[in-house]
Formats: structure tokens, C-alpha cells, sequence
């Protein structure tokens, strides 16, 4: 059976008065049901536009602009408006970075939650009332029946997160589409959502795929784990693989720059330079101005090549040695 | 909410009293107020009886004390011209005025949110960019100049609509109201546009510019991704959260509408009261100037309370905070 979703070779631009932004350039990914990938890179690297891609809701001036999405078999690029909206929020849900905006301030959550469960399925409003009662006590909210007839800002943002992943999870979607949703809240909470969605998918069977910049928080969650830069994805692999051997120097300069337990006080190691500007990409490889192994060959862009006898993909033309990393 | 409405009850009769006092020491204690309150044709037997009727003799604050005495029986003195209590003499213009302004205001409402919020959502169409020049035109263009021009158009050149009056006026709950007659709707088109035109202008332009800011919001895409009907999303999501500024401004302006019904009531020959300032100003009419000017501000700060108290059930973060407060 093919995989849940296929992206193949998915490019959305930006057509900007200052020119394109090629916001996400050939970008190839894929996520099997029940599984967990974690999307990693820098702020502006093309993971939300990713997700936005994959619903059909990229804002103008932007536009996907070549390449395939296959969910379940079906081509979302080309499917136009009806089948988006009939995969949305039913077999495709996304959770948002910032929960004190994804919710509508002048709705309260039962009318927000009701419409979800009646946009997807003819049930009577009370039956729906009912199920958005149950998603709220699986997310872990106490009092549903209170809290359905509050408004958002009468939440914490912690409990706004619980109510989007609550809506998220109403119709029991295939797949799940998480933009750093635990970014905006405090470490504690943060690491009780995280272990909270990862039980509800795993219970479910959905796929999940999280959206971060912060690779020691997805390490400990994803299955596999893609790293996107300029808008490419660098490098793609199982979780445990490619934190321990990245072959990717971008990947490995990620690493090191994450704190690690005992090396408290060491000193961390950044990435030099800065991310490039959409508008003015290098030529060739993108990384190739901040890339210590930089040299001539690095001129033409490589591909995201397999790694042969692997599970691995790695878009580089000296990657490092898996062994040796 | 109970405290909220007392409060801002309170506030509005604040309002009402200092109105007052600028209207007391404007027409009665500046100048001299044998001159400002009685007929310039009257005897010196009458001056001497009004003189004290009036108790000029006594101190100013006492004075004051019998003006808001007299003003909460409802007496601002009598009209020279018509011979009969000021107030009755406005509140028989009354109506004529208040229809004008409502319709206009239904009218502007009516046909400047629905066009605000296409322009919004299609900033760059020739249809959103036509209303966006048009908005101007109605702001720039003064409004007796507009006014001037209806009347050239339809009542002179084409000759479609009566150039001014009120026509046919039928009794609708005590009052006489030319809207429910074929005529009387006739004669209302016109002035009604006129007075509707710049206001319309003004909630094209706040609406569109709210459109534009709504649709940005995650609250809004977190709608979409949903899977909910795009209808839904903009009448639902969107134009609740619009409304909110919309409310305050037609509050506002509505006040404004019944102040500055003057222009159009001039032009249209509109019996109103705001043409009857004008004919009072120009005979020296001046209780009937003074009732004008205090009922005008009781109508305004009416409507505001009462767009406040909309705006608080409207907008449930208003509501909840100052009933905390
Ligand atoms: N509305 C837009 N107009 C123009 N360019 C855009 C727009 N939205 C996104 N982009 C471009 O797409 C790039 C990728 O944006 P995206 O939001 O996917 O980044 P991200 O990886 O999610 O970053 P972050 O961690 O900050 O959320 C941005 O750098 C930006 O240049
Ligand atoms: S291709 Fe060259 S420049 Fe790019 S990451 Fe690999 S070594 Fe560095
Ligand atoms: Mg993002």
C-alpha cells in the first residue's frame, strides 16, 4: 500500500513586489499512517508553508506552484477547492503555533467546535455538542460542559492549545499537522501537550507531523525526522539515525548547537552566518556560504539523494560519513 | 453588567449636565439675556414681566438652578416665531429628521459593510479597487455639493425624484412618517442618499480596512482549516469580529446624522429639525435654538449608551472585563 502522504517535488512561491520568495523549492516528503515525522529547521525555512501547502491554504501572493501531494492516493494539488474542504478538519487537521490566536475571539468554543463536527457530518446540533463535549475531555479539560460555554479568553493558553487539539481531533483525521503548538507555552505544559498528542495519535492510528525549530523537543517524539533549509529539504531520515550520525553538515551543526545535559556551561557550537534571503539564494548548494566543508564541487546544487544500504536521504555532495559523524 | 449599565448611565447624564452648562452660560449669561430670550418686538411691560419671569434679577447660579428646573419640565422657553413652547416645536420636526437619519443609516450600513468587506477580501480586483475610488469620492466631495448634484441629475435632468419637501405623510405610532407612502418615499430617496453618501463612505473604507486585518488573522485560517464553507468563515468568523468597530462608528455617526442632517435638510427643503436651526438662526429664534441644541446632545448621548451596551454584548471581552470592574 502507498504511503499516507506523498509530497513529491512541491514548490509554493511567493510572487512579492520585491520579487519570488520560493518559500519551499522541490521539496519531497512522506509520512506513513501512524507515523510521527518531526519537520525541523530555522525560523523561515519553509515548515509552516509545508503545512499550508499540504491543506491548500496558502494565502496569496503565494502559490504552489509545481509538484504533487498525494493523500491516500488522491492529488491534492490538483484537486481543487470542494475535495480541500472536505479533507480539512476531517482527515487533515492542523494545530497552530500560536494559541492565543487560533482560536475566535468573539465565538465561544462550543459554537467553534460544533461547526467543525457539522461542517464534515449531518448530525443533530445536540449529538455534536456531545462529541465536542468527549474531545475536550480527552485533551484533559475538566468541566466541559463549562468550558464549551466559555469564550477563549476566558482560557489559559495552555488550555487554548488543549481545545485546538481538541478540535483537531474531532473527526479522527488521518493525518495531523502540528506548527510548533507547544512554542508559545511554558516547559512544563509544553511537555505535557507533547506526551498528550503523541498518545491521542498513537491511540488513533494518526499520523502526525510536528512542525519545529527546536530539534531537542522533536528528538524525543518523531519517528523520522526531515530538516528543511531555504526552503529544501537537507536531509531525511529515522529519528535515531540522524541524531546520532547526521551526515548533513547543516543537520550536524544543528546538534551541536542543541545544549546537552552534562555539558552544562560548555560551549555551545553555532552555525556561522546567517540564513539566506529567499530573494537572494546562493547559486549552487544553498548552505555552501556558511558550510565548512564548502569547496568548488558545491557550486552546483546536489540532490536529496538516498544514502545507499539506508533508510536515509541527504541533500549534500561531501556528506559526512555515517560512521564517522 | 448590572454596575457596567449604571456606570455608563451615569456617565451619559454627566454628559447631559455639562452640555447644559455650556448651553446656560452660551445663550443665557453671556450677553444680555433680555436680548438673547425675548422677542426684540416686545414692550417694555413684557420686558419687565419676562425679566422677572425669568429671575435675571437673581444670581447666576440661581439662575442656573431654574434653567435645569424649567429643562427637566420639558420648558426651554417659547418660540417667537411659532408662539409655542420651543420643545414642541422641535419635537414636531423631530420625526422628520429621525426618519431621514435612519434610513440613511440603513443605507449606509446596508450597502457600505457588504461592499467594505469584498473590497477587503479582494483588495486587488477591479471591482474592490472601483468601491475603494469610489469610497473617496463620496469622503471628498463636499456634502451640499453631492447633494446639489442629486437633484440636478435626478430631479432636473431626468426627472425621475421630487428636488425637495417631504410629500406624503401618513401617522405611524403618533408620529407622521413619510416612508410607509409611495410619495413620501420618493421625496426620501434623494436626501436620503445624500445624507447616507459620506457615511457610507466612511464604513466602506473602516470596514474594508478591518476585512483586510481579520482575514490575516490565525483565527481565521485555523477557521479554513476546519473545513468549514468559506460563506461561513466570512459570516461567521469575519464579520463578527468587524462588527465590533463597525458598531462604535454607526453609533457615532448616527449622532452625527441627526446633527448634520442640517446640510441636507437645507438643500432638500427637508422639514427637519436640523432645517429648523437654520430658520431659527436666521429669525433669531432662540429658545427654539436652545431646545435644538440640548436635544440634540440627549439624542447623541442616548445613542451612545445604547451602542455601548450593544457593543459590550457584542464583544464578550468587554463584557466580562467590566463586569469584573
Ligand atoms: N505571505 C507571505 N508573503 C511573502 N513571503 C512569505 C509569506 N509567507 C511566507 N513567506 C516566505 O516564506 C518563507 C517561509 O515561511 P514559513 O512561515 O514557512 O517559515 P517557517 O519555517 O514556518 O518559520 P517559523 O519558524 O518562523 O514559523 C518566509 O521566509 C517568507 O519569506
Ligand atoms: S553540498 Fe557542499 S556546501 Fe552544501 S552542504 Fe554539502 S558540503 Fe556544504
Ligand atoms: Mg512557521
Amino acid at each position: 500500500m502507498s504511503k499516507l502522504l506523498e509530497i513529491t517535488d512541491l514548490s509554493t512561491h511567493f510572487f512579492t513586489r520585491d520579487g519570488v520568495a520560493r518559500a519551499i523549492d522541490n521539496v519531497s516528503l512522506s509520512v506513513d499512517r501512524g507515523e510521527i515525522l518531526g519537520l525541523v529547521g530555522e525560523s523561515g525555512s519553509g515548515k509552516s508553508v509545508t503545512g499550508f501547502s499540504i491543506l491548500g491554504l496558502v494565502d496569496p501572493p503565494g502559490r504552489v506552484v509545481s509538484g504533487q501531494i498525494l493523500f491516500d492516493g488522491q492529488d491534492l494539488v490538483k484537486g481543487g477547492e470542494r475535495l480541500m474542504r472536505s479533507l480539512r478538519g476531517r482527515r487533515i487537521a492542523m494545530i497552530f503555533q500560536d494559541p492565543m490566536m487560533t482560536l475566535n475571539p468573539v465565538l465561544r468554543i462550543d459554537t467553534q467546535m460544533v461547526e467543525t463536527v457539522l461542517a464534515h457530518e449531518k448530525v443533530s446540533r445536540s449529538k455534536a455538542l456531545e462529541r465536542s463535549r468527549e474531545a475536550l475531555v480527552a485533551v484533559g479539560i475538566s468541566a466541559p460542559d463549562e468550558r464549551l460555554q466559555s469564550y477563549p479568553h476566558q482560557f489559559s493558553g495552555g488550555m487554548r492549545q488543549r481545545v485546538a487539539i481538541a478540535i483537531a481531533l474531532l473527526h479522527k483525521p488521518d493525518l495531523i499537522i502540528a506548527d510548533e503548538p507547544t512554542t508559545a507555552l511554558d516547559v512544563t505544559i509544553q511537555a505535557q501537550i507533547l506526551s498528550e498528542v503523541q498518545q491521542l495519535c498513537a491511540n488513533s492510528g494518526t499520523a502526525l507531523i510536528w512542525i519545529t525549530h527546536d530539534l531537542a523537543v522533536v528528538s524525543g517524539l518523531a519517528d523520522r525526522l526531515a530538516v528543511m533549509y531555504a526552503g529544501r529539504i537537507i536531509e531525511e531520515g529515522p529519528t535515531a539515525d540522524l541524531i546520532s550520525a547526521p551526515m548533513h553538515p547543516y543537520t550536524k551543526g544543528l546538534i551541536e548547537s542543541v545544549p546537552k545535559g552534562k555539558q552544562h556551561g560548555a560551549l555551545l557550537t553555532q552555525i556561522k552566518g546567517m540564513t539566506p534571503s529567499l530573494l537572494k539564494l546562493p547559486s549552487g548548494c544553498k548552505f555552501n556560504p556558511r558550510c565548512p566543508r564548502a569547496d568548488a564541487a558545491c557550486q552546483t546544487e546536489p540532490d536529496l539523494d538516498p544514502v545507499i544500504g539506508t533508510d536515509r536521504h541527504v541533500r549534500c555532495i561531501h556528506p559526512h560519513a555515517e560512521a564517522g559523524a | 453588567m448590572i454596575v457596567y449599565l449604571i456606570r455608563r448611565f451615569g456617565q451619559s447624564l454627566l454628559a447631559i449636565a455639562a452640555m447644559a452648562v455650556l448651553v446656560f452660560l452660551g445663550v443665557y449669561a453671556i450677553g444680555n439675556p433680555v436680548d438673547v430670550l425675548i422677542n426684540p418686538e416686545a414692550t417694555q411691560a413684557e420686558i419687565a414681566a419676562t425679566t422677572e419671569r425669568l429671575g435675571l434679577d437673581k444670581p447666576l447660579y440661581e439662575q442656573f438652578g431654574i434653567f435645569v428646573v424649567n429643562m427637566f419640565q420639558g420648558d426651554l422657553g417659547t418660540s417667537f416665531v411659532f408662539g409655542r413652547p420651543a420643545m414642541d416645536v422641535i419635537l414636531d420636526r423631530l420625526p422628520a429628521t429621525m426618519e431621514l437619519a435612519m434610513v440613511a443609516l440603513i443605507l449606509s450600513v446596508g450597502i457600505g459593510v457588504p461592499l467594505g468587506v469584498w473590497a477587503g477580501l479582494r483588495p486587488d480586483s477591479i471591482a474592490g479597487r472601483t468601491i475603494m475610488g469610489g469610497s473617496i469620492l463620496g469622503f471628498s466631495l463636499p456634502n451640499f455639493w453631492q447633494g446639489m448634484l442629486l437633484i440636478l441629475v435626478f430631479a432636473v435632468l431626468l426627472g425621475w425624484l421630487p428636488a425637495g419637501g417631504r410629500g406624503t405623510t401618513t401617522e405611524f405610532l403618533g408620529m407622521q412618517v413619510s416612508f410607509l407612502t409611495l410619495d413620501g418615499l420618493s421625496h426620501m430617496i434623494l436626501p436620503a442618499i445624500n445624507l447616507a453618501l459620506f457615511k457610507m463612505s466612511l464604513i466602506i473604507r473602516l470596514t474594508r480596512a478591518n476585512t483586510r486585518e481579520v482575514v490575516l488573522q490565525d483565527y481565521v485560517k485555523f477557521a479554513r482549516a476546519k473545513g468549514i464553507s468559506s460563506r461561513r468563515v466570512v459570516m461567521v468568523h469575519i464579520l463578527k469580529n468587524i462588527m465590533i468597530p463597525v458598531i462604535t462608528i454607526i453609533g457615532l455617526e448616527l449622532g452625527s446624522m441627526v446633527a448634520f442632517a442640517i446640510v441636507t435638510e437645507t438643500v432638500f427643503a427637508w422639514p427637519g429639525m436640523g432645517k429648523l436651526l437654520i430658520d431659527s438662526i436666521n429669525l433669531l429664534d432662540r429658545p427654539v435654538i436652545v431646545a435644538y441644541l440640548m436635544l440634540t446632545v440627549l439624542i447623541i448621548v442616548s445613542i451612545n449608551l445604547f451602542v455601548d451596551i450593544l457593543y459590550s454584548i457584542l464583544d464578550p471581552r468587554v463584557r466580562l472585563s467590566e463586569m469584573k470592574g
